[in-house]
Order: C-alpha cells, then sequence, then structure tokens
C-alpha cells in the first residue's frame, strides 16, 4: 500500500454556468519518501487538487489515505507551503516559524522550540534574518522562511503549492536547490507532492512527473519516472537524454490537451489522471 | 515660502469665520461679538484651572470634568463592543440574527437614550455613561466586524495547516490582522462619545462643558456659549488627532 494514496477523487464548484467540474477520477499512489510532481497548465485545477490531497478541502467523491489513513482534515504529520509564502506580517521570521513548531510539539520546552525554530532557519541560510519583518524580507527570503515553517515540524508529508511561481528565475534556482538540499539531508525521506507549471522545475526535483491533462473529454496524463542521479543541477539538464526525453514527454501530453480543450473552457470539463502505471522514460528513448 | 504658504492658508480661513461670526453679531443684537466673548470669556481661559464655585470654574476643569465622563462610558461601550465585533466577525449566524436589531439601534440620538438611562438606573451619572456606551460601541461593533471579514483567506490557511487551536488562531492571527480596523472603530466611538457627552450634561445638569453651556444659556450670558462651543470643538479635534496618532503608529509597528 502506498503512502499516499487517492482513488477515484471528485471535485466541482458552483457557477453561474451551472456545475464546474474540476477533477474527476483523480488516481494517484505516491510511495513513502517519494517527491512526485504534479505538472499542469494555470487552471487545471492543479491548485484544487493539492487542496484535496492535503485535506484542505474536502472532495464530492472518492478517498486520500495518507499512512492508512483516510484524510478528513489537515494531517498533523503534513507541511504545506504556498505560492504567496503565507507568512503572518506582525511576526518576524523567527516567530513564523516557532509558532508552526508550537503547534507540531505543544509538548516541547519553550526554549527547545526556539531552538528547533532557529535550526531550521539557519539551515535555509537566514540565521542572520530570524527579527526581521517579512516586509523587511526579499521574495525569495520570504519563501526560505516559508520552507523553514514547512521543515521546522518535521513533516512526513509535504504539499507544495508553486512554491517558486513567484520568484524571478535566478533566485528561483536557487530555492530549487535549497529545497532539494532540504529534502536530501534528512535521516528519513520526507514524502513530497509538488504542483508547478514549470517541466523543468518537474524534472529537476522529482522522482516522477505526472501531468495534468485538462478535458473535454477527459483524459489520462501518463506519468514518467525521472530516474537521473542527484544531485542535479539545471546546466546538466540542458543537455541529459533522460531529461530531455521527460520534457518532451510532459510537454506533448500538456500541449495534446490544451489542444483538444475548447476555446471556451468556461463550463470546464472532467479531468482524469492516472498515476498508478507509470511509464519509464528510459525505455523508450 | 511652501511652508509660509501653509501656515496662512488656515490662518484666513479662520479669519473670514470671524468676520462672519462679526458680521451675525451686527445683524443679531444678543449675539455677542468675538471680540466681547473673549472679554467676557478670558478669565475661564487664563485661569483655566480656577474652581470659583460649583457652577464657575476654570475652563480647563470642566473639559477634565467632561473628558473623565466621556473616558469611562467610551471604555465601557468598547468593552462591550471589541468582543461583540469578533463575533459577529466570525459568525454568520450570528450576523443574521443580530443585524437587523443593531440596525434600528444604530441611528437613535443619545438623547432618547438618555431618559432610558435615567429610568434604568436612577441617578444621572450611569445614565450618562449609558448612553454614551450605547450610542458610540456601533462603529468599533460594525469595524471589528468587517476586520476579521477582511482576513485573507492566506491567513486562515495558515491557521488550518499549522492546526492552530481556536485560542491560537484567535490570539495569534485575528486580533492582530483586525487590530487597524478596530482601531479605526475606536477612533470614531470616540468622535461620538465626546458628541454624546455634551447632550447628556445639558440634560442632566452635571458638571462639565456641557453643563456649562446650559447653565450659561439659563442666566443669559451668551457670551460663555460660544466659549463652551469653541472648547468642545477644540477638545474633540485633539482627541480625534490623538487617536490618529495611536492609529498610525501602530499601522507603522
Amino acid at each position: 500500500m502506498a503512502f499516499l494514496e487517492v482513488r477515484n477523487l471528485a471535485k466541482s464548484f458552483p457557477s453561474p454556468a451551472g456545475v464546474r467540474h474540476v477533477l474527476k477520477d483523480v488516481r494517484l499512489d505516491v510511495e513513502q519518501g517519494e517527491f512526485v510532481s504534479i505538472v499542469g497548465t494555470m487552471g487545471s485545477g492543479k491548485s484544487t487538487l493539492l487542496s484535496l490531497l492535503a485535506g484542505l478541502t474536502s472532495p464530492d467523491g472518492g478517498t486520500v489515505v495518507l499512512d492508512g489513513k483516510p484524510v478528513t482534515g489537515v494531517s498533523g504529520d503534513a507541511a504545506f507551503v504556498f505560492q504567496n509564502y503565507s507568512l503572518l506580517p506582525w511576526f518576524s521570521a523567527l516567530e513564523n516559524v516557532r509558532l508552526a513548531v508550537q503547534a507540531a510539539f505543544p509538548d516541547a520546552a519553550a526554549a527547545e522550540q526556539k531552538r528547533r525554530a532557529t535550526e531550521a532557519l539557519e539551515r535555509v541560510g537566514l540565521g542572520n534574518a530570524l527579527d526581521r519583518k517579512p516586509r523587511q524580507l526579499s521574495g525569495g527570503m520570504r519563501q526560505r522562511v516559508s520552507l523553514a515553517r514547512a521543515f521546522a515540524t518535521e513533516p512526513r508529508m509535504l504539499f507544495l503549492d508553486e512554491p517558486f511561481g513567484a520568484l524571478d528565475a535566478l533566485t528561483r534556482d536557487a530555492l530549487q536547490q535549497d529545497l532539494a538540499q532540504l529534502c536530501a539531508g534528512r535521516e528519513r525521506p520526507v514524502t513530497t507532492v509538488m504542483i508547478t507549471n514549470s517541466v523543468e522545475e518537474a524534472i529537476l526535483l522529482s522522482d516522477r512527473i505526472v501531468p495534468i491533462v485538462a478535458g473535454p473529454p477527459a483524459s489520462l496524463g501518463s506519468p514518467i519516472v525521472v530516474e537521473l542521479a542527484r544531485p542535479r543541477t539545471l546546466a546538466q539538464l540542458a543537455h541529459d537524454e533522460q531529461a530531455t526525453h521527460a520534457r518532451a514527454h510532459v510537454v506533448a501530453a500538456l500541449t495534446a490537451s490544451m489542444q483538444r480543450r475548447p476555446r471556451n473552457s468556461s463550463t470546464g470539463s472532467p479531468t482524469a489522471l492516472s498515476a498508478t502505471e507509470p511509464a519509464k522514460a528510459s525505455g523508450q528513448a | 515660502m511652501k511652508r509660509v504658504i501653509n501656515l496662512l492658508l488656515p490662518l484666513c480661513g479662520i479669519g473670514m469665520a470671524l468676520g462672519a461670526w462679526y458680521g451675525a453679531s451686527l445683524a443679531v443684537s444678543d449675539l455677542p461679538s468675538p471680540w466681547r466673548t473673549w472679554e467676557e470669556s478670558k478669565v475661564y481661559i487664563l485661569e483655566p484651572l480656577a474652581y470659583r464655585g460649583e457652577s464657575d470654574q476654570g475652563i480647563l476643569l470642566l473639559a477634565y470634568y467632561s473628558l473623565m465622563r466621556v473616558a469611562r462610558g467610551f471604555l465601557l461601550g468598547i468593552a462591550i463592543a471589541t468582543p461583540l465585533g469578533f463575533l459577529l466577525g466570525v459568525s454568520s449566524t450570528l450576523t443574521r440574527m443580530f443585524d437587523p436589531i443593531m440596525q434600528v439601534l444604530r441611528p437613535i440620538s443619545p438623547l432618547a437614550w438618555l431618559p432610558l438611562g435615567l429610568v434604568l438606573f436612577q441617578k444621572s451619572e450611569p445614565a450618562a455613561l449609558f448612553a454614551i456606551a450605547v450610542c458610540s460601541m456601533w462603529p468599533t461593533v460594525i469595524n471589528t466586524m468587517m476586520g476579521v471579514r477582511a482576513i485573507p483567506q492566506d491567513y486562515w490557511n495558515v491557521a488550518k495547516v499549522l492546526r492552530l487551536s481556536r485560542t491560537t488562531t484567535f490570539t495569534k492571527i485575528i486580533v492582530p490582522a483586525t487590530m487597524p480596523y478596530m482601531f479605526t472603530g475606536y477612533r470614531l466611538s470616540l468622535g461620538i462619545a465626546w458628541l454624546v457627552i455634551v447632550a447628556s450634561e445639558m440634560l442632566t445638569g452635571t458638571p462639565g462643558v456641557g453643563g456649562f453651556l446650559w447653565q450659561e444659556y439659563n442666566s443669559l450670558v451668551y457670551a460663555h456659549i460660544l466659549l463652551a462651543i469653541i472648547t468642545i470643538g477644540v477638545v474633540g479635534f485633539a482627541l480625534d488627532r490623538l487617536m490618529g496618532l495611536a492609529e498610525a503608529r501602530l499601522r507603522a509597528s
């Protein structure tokens, strides 16, 4: 049984033009310690999907099972990183992280909570910015605080919602490497699901990539395994044969679904994705 | 040059207002001119803390009585209004329950509340506090409520994702996020409290700027009425400025 198991997940929203089906028949298995990226275009329902997986919203149908337990709300084992940082502006970087630590380890002594929070910030290179408020930090530094907040609670499951989408290209590169290090440098590997619209980012960080394919009609996105050795760098990916193949596969899946999509997509369409039987990139190269 | 103009323009405005006042005093024989008002009132202003008897005190002393009464009524008002605002902000059920009552109670004049206060409490002092509290609380209730509703979804998500307890969510997220709105409410509430004080002192005859105004009207010393009116205006302006400064500091921190 996979660590995160998603079966027949469906979600629709009421809209002026009738019920809008955002997701339908979503099926996904994520193994313990695996890094899975879900890649899709804007408005394809990726964020909705992640909210469902994390238990932030509840589905209309289907089930999400995390570590054998059905997800009905936000799990204590999970952490979340949002695209827009979601830091509390009235708290310093340290206080923001401490709030998470206090909630995750309520029985720990205050000094211990502070030590954990400080360490988490030091790991992302913000040891000298502990007392700064979010508005005194650059976008990249804010997202580092947000990463520190997520890792400080020692989560077993990590949900990343376009974590670097709001950053400039250079900052994004640096943070992607930071994230890769944070994920790798742990005794117990964290299981991660990341939402992104960048194929390159997905190849850089993931073990497996699942394209979201927007309908109608509902179509399947076949997952692709990325078997490149770590640590990976963007420069290396630019010429690597397997990376090139993975890129082509994902882009082809996304563009195909774009072409099938009607011009007027406001009525929406069910999106299906199945990720239980991954295709291997290397075998088809 | 610009600073000179900035100083000169308000002075021009004040001069014109004094001119209009003077013109009106020529037309209405009972209305004292600005100069006569000064002559007859200067003892109150030059000896602002003098106590010559219950009905004859320096203007600062009178203002102090009024301010103390306002402070108590205002604090009572916001002590009720702030939690009420939070409750209404968090719960749409409560809002739907109490919104009609609030809309009906809000436009009631202090003059209407005062007799009810006298019936309820039998004494003029608590009746005045009641009238101030019940009139001045609404801006705080409404602003606090709006503040809670305006909390961005991001912050609620943080509370959800970190699985914060209700208490922690309230103290660490809801209160700080609502603070600027709350203070705008306090500022408006204080303005209303100051409006109510004059009316309640006039009706109950308690010592203070409003009581003084009514007493001097009954003794036909019209210059003192004008003194009281100007005092009320200046104190009200100063109060608003002070609250404004507190608000600005809060926003900056």
